[in-house]
């Protein structure tokens, strides 16, 4: 039994989805099917004739035409096999005609085309090679009369008059051979056949190569589980994915893949996310944590509520915008799409030239006799060797690599133009909070003076902070919770805007604030301020405490460095790429963040508002600019930058906020990001550099150019073989590209 | 004569090269009421390759791929950011409406498969 999803038309209002439900449910072999009204798309169980189900649906004054089926991928991937061995069966059969001619002719041991003998054989021979351009080579010439009906030209055109005019030339001679002189009486019937065996050979070899440049955007569609373990009624069932509804429960087990976006309700476990976000470790989710569909559950047992279905979910978002990014095309492709527009109808008009530039001033190079053989074999040269594929797949087959590889990493490449400008990038600005640093301070020493231990420091400072929303009361009060250190309630609690807090606990006169509240109560700290001014110069937040006016200790308090943001900074570094932190913090704990970690340009004191402004001035001095920060509240300074990037935990980040989606927190992203653009740009110039030169020096060649000066002249099976490989040259070079390494995967 | 014969014949093979596939285009196929239209993919060719639609009309193109070579597999609509992937034997729709006037080019990925939208100001 299978699901198959199709596309509904004609729908004019939400009451027509019970009719074509009805109508659906009506076929023969439907068990049972979802209308979507929203999307104008049907979800049909069972086992039926899809082309039934279509004539049904139309019956009844609507639309239907199938989309996509579980089964798609096993069918195409037959289809293209088959489609593989037919190519290679033609290619055999042209090359057991082609080879056998080629070999008996270099060694002399073909008839003389002048005798009556000769004729009869070489007539046979030419009834043979008719057979090869028909069944080897027929599609060429069906395309080529087809495209040539519409006013097109492709490459099946040039395929269809190189092969076609050696057949037709060689079998003129074979039946008048009088027409020409006697040693211009030379057929091709070998060269004919063995190009059209080469051809096909090399359609062959791309269609495999080309199999592999999709492999990052199968993989994503392969996470995608097919069915859902939904609660319903109490019991456990299996459903399948389209068919789950929002807010079902369903129930996850260990090694299982989770099937879509939602929220733990009961249980916990360990998830891996590496599929989607790149993040290597396992990371723990519990109860109103968030889980996301194809990432895969590592131990426990849980159940979660679905929050997104069908295409809302993250994965299915992913894949859209990587399928959407892989094809785009950067500005570096166009050219190449505006040379591709006119290539054969130009290399039509160039092979008249040449022939009619042959046929008048060959005699000054060769008998006269003999140039119509020159004219004709340079023409057939120049239409066999001329190759619009290479131009074509330059571009297109090297951003598909690229954009896939940055995918297995969590890196989500909105577009060619993005990828292109990426690599191009001389600076790039970050923000402090919660890209360098966690975002989350946590408390990073705890200095005790007096009676007091370093316990009692964090009893009292915990006491005094419970209940504050402060991320610094917050990062205190986790500390106290670490240690199960019990705290107690404060009384007579009071705030001093810009100082600190102070109350009782405990029956103890409890401050706990900067510098300035101890100066305002008359508390000694002058023992501490050494160590606090040493704190601060460590980009950290020091807090003095008194307790019954005596200084007890030094509680400090930091929003720690991400563990690999020095080596993010340094790989940047390497990739000559100047970094620039801004962030609203005090000059003190920015300077000490930028030496710690050697960024080389620093703006502290910055609001919010202002880092558009700070991302203009730096583009202004000449710089690209890359700014890394979050897709939601940095969104200006995104959209201002030349790349934005948007970095996020996990797969929370909105995946359409920036030109870069970073779905995992780690810097590295950037380095990644960056390094692919690179390397698929570079890809892009050497595809689109062969392809020219290819084309750009090969057609020349062919038509003779070299002749006049050094008597060379390109034999046409040798520019047929070349023809072949340059498409194959080119998605194999592109293919390279899934060797890249992750900068996570070279530390 | 046959030089003048032959170098007559190439000129009028040049021109007519540029005539036929750059100066002349085959007649669109209209789209009325139906607003959908099946494009078959095969043999190098979208056929209808030129479709003549008015703006502001609201129309679907139907592709149904037949050429099982890879170079078939993609439809990008230029200038639209708009992209299709066509399954072998399987047909695929996109709904289109275009506001403006002027010609649309659709290809496939190396530019070999070309057909072109013609949207006509709506009287």
């Amino acid at each position: 039994m299978t699901v198959k999803h199709f596309s509904i038309g004609g729908m004019s209002c939400a009451g027509c989805v019970a009719g074509v439900e009805k109508v659906l449910e009506g076929v023969a072999g439907v068990e049972s099917s979802a209308v979507n009204f929203s999307e104008h798309t049907a979800d049909v169980e069972g086992s039926f004739a899809t082309e039934d189900l279509i004539n049904a649906v139309k019956d009844a004054g609507y639309e239907a035409s199938l989309l996509q089926s579980e089964e798609d991928t096993a069918e195409k991937e037959a289809a293209e096999f088959e489609h593989y061995r037919n190519l290679l069966k033609k290619s055999l059969v042209a090359a057991l005609i082609g080879v056998p001619l080629f070999i008996l002719g270099m060694s002399g041991l073909l008839p003389d085309l002048n005798t009556t003998q000769g004729q009869i054989i070489w007539f046979l021979i030419g009834l043979a090679t008719a057979f090869v351009l028909w069944f080897s080579g027929g599609h060429f010439y069906t395309g080529a009369w087809k495209a040539f009906k519409n006013h097109n030209a492709n490459m099946d055109t040039l395929i269809a008059l190189g092969t076609g005019t050696a057949w037709i030339f060689s079998m003129v001679i074979t039946i008048y051979p009088d027409l020409v002189p006697a040693l211009a009486r030379h057929a091709y019937f070998e060269a004919a056949a063995i190009i059209i065996a080469l051809i096909n050979f090399g359609s062959a070899l791309e269609m495999r190569a080309r199999g592999k440049t999709s492999e990052a955007i199968k993989r994503l569609i392969g996470l995608q589980p097919k069915t859902a373990r939904v609660v319903r009624d109490g019991k456990e069932v299996d459903v399948a994915i389209s068919k789950v509804g929002l807010d079902e429960t369903v129930r996850v087990r260990p090694g299982e893949k989770i099937p879509l976006d939602g929220v733990i309700v009961d249980g916990h476990s360990s998830i891996d996310e590496s599929m989607l976000t790149g993040e290597p470790l396992p990371v723990e989710k519990k109860l109103g944590d968030d889980v996301v569909g194809g990432t895969m559950n590592k131990s426990g047992t849980f159940l979660f509520q679905a929050k997104r279905v069908g295409s809302e979910t993250a994965l299915a978002q992913i894949i859209a915008l990587v399928r959407k990014a892989q094809n785009s095309k950067p500005a570096i492709g166009k050219l190449a799409d505006k040379i591709s527009a006119i290539f054969v109808p130009t290399v039509l008009i160039i092979a008249v030239i040449t022939f009619l530039l042959w046929f008048n001033f060959a005699p000054g190079l060769v008998a006269e006799e003999m140039r119509i053989s020159y004219a004709l074999v340079t023409t057939m040269t120049v239409l066999i060797i001329a190759c619009p594929c290479a131009l074509g797949l330059a571009t297109p087959i090297s951003i598909m690599v690229g954009v896939g590889k940055a995918a297995e990493f969590g890196v989500l490449i909105r577009n060619g133009e993005a990828l292109q400008t990426a690599g191009k990038l001389n600076t790039v600005v970050m923000d402090k909070t919660g890209t360098i640093t966690n975002g989350q301070p946590s408390v990073t020493s705890v200095i005790n003076y007096g009676e007091w231990q370093q316990e009692d420091v964090l009893m009292f400072a915990g006491s005094i902070e419970k209940g504050s929303e402060h991320p610094l009361a917050e990062a205190i009060v986790n500390a106290a919770d670490e240690k199960n250190i019990t705290l107690f309630d404060s009384q007579n609690f009071s705030a001093v805007v810009g100082h600190g807090v102070t109350a009782i606990i405990d029956g103890h006169q409890v401050l706990l604030g900067n510098a300035a509240l101890m100066q305002k109560n008359n508390i000694d700290f002058e023992q501490a301020e050494a160590e606090a001014q040493s704190l601060a110069e460590q980009a950290q937040t020091p807090m003095y405490l008194a307790v019954d006016q005596q200084l007890a200790g030094i509680i400090s308090v930091a929003d720690l460095i991400k563990e690999d943001s020095a080596r993010a900074i340094k790989a940047l570094h390497r990739l000559g790429i100047k970094v620039v932190m801004l962030t609203g913090d005090n000059k003190h704990t920015a300077k000490a963040v930028a030496e710690q970690l050697s960024i080389d340009e620093y703006f502290a004191e910055v609001l919010p508002e202002d880092k558009e402004q700070k991302v203009a001035l730096l583009q202004s001095q000449g710089n690209v600019v890359g700014m890394v920060g979050d897709g939601i509240n940095d969104a200006p300074a995104l959209a201002r930058a030349d790349v934005g990037f948007a970095i996020g935990t996990g797969t929370d980040v909105a995946i359409e906020s920036a030109d870069v989606t970073l779905m995992r927190g780690s810097l590295l992203g950037v380095v990644d990001a960056i390094a692919i653009s690179k390397a698929t740009v570079r890809n892009i110039k050497q595809n689109l550099f062969g392809a020219f030169v290819y084309n750009g020096l090969g057609i020349p060649v062919a038509a003779g150019i070299l002749f006049p000066l050094m008597g060379i002249l390109l034999n046409p099976m040798i520019a047929g073989a070349a023809m072949a490989m340059s498409s194959v040259t080119v998605v194999s070079n592109a293919n390279r590209l899934r060797w890249f390494r992750s900068a996570e995967m070279t530390k | 004569m046959i030089d003048l014969l032959i170098n007559v014949s190439g000129v009028i093979l040049i021109a007519a090269i540029i005539w036929w596939f750059w100066l002349s285009s085959v007649k669109a196929k209209t789209i009325d009421n139906s607003q959908l239209i099946e494009i078959l993919v095969e043999d190098g060719v979208y056929s209808p390759a030129r479709i003549e639609v008015s703006a502001n009309q609201k129309f679907t193109l139907r592709f149904l791929r037949k050429d099982a070579s890879p170079c078939a597999e993609k439809v990008l609509f230029e200038g639209l950011d708009k992209n299709l992937i066509l399954p072998l034997e399987q047909p695929v729709e996109i709904e289109l409406s275009l506001p403006t006037s002027g010609e649309y080019v659709f290809t496939c990925e190396m530019q070999m498969y070309r057909g072109s939208l013609l949207v006509k100001d709506s009287d």
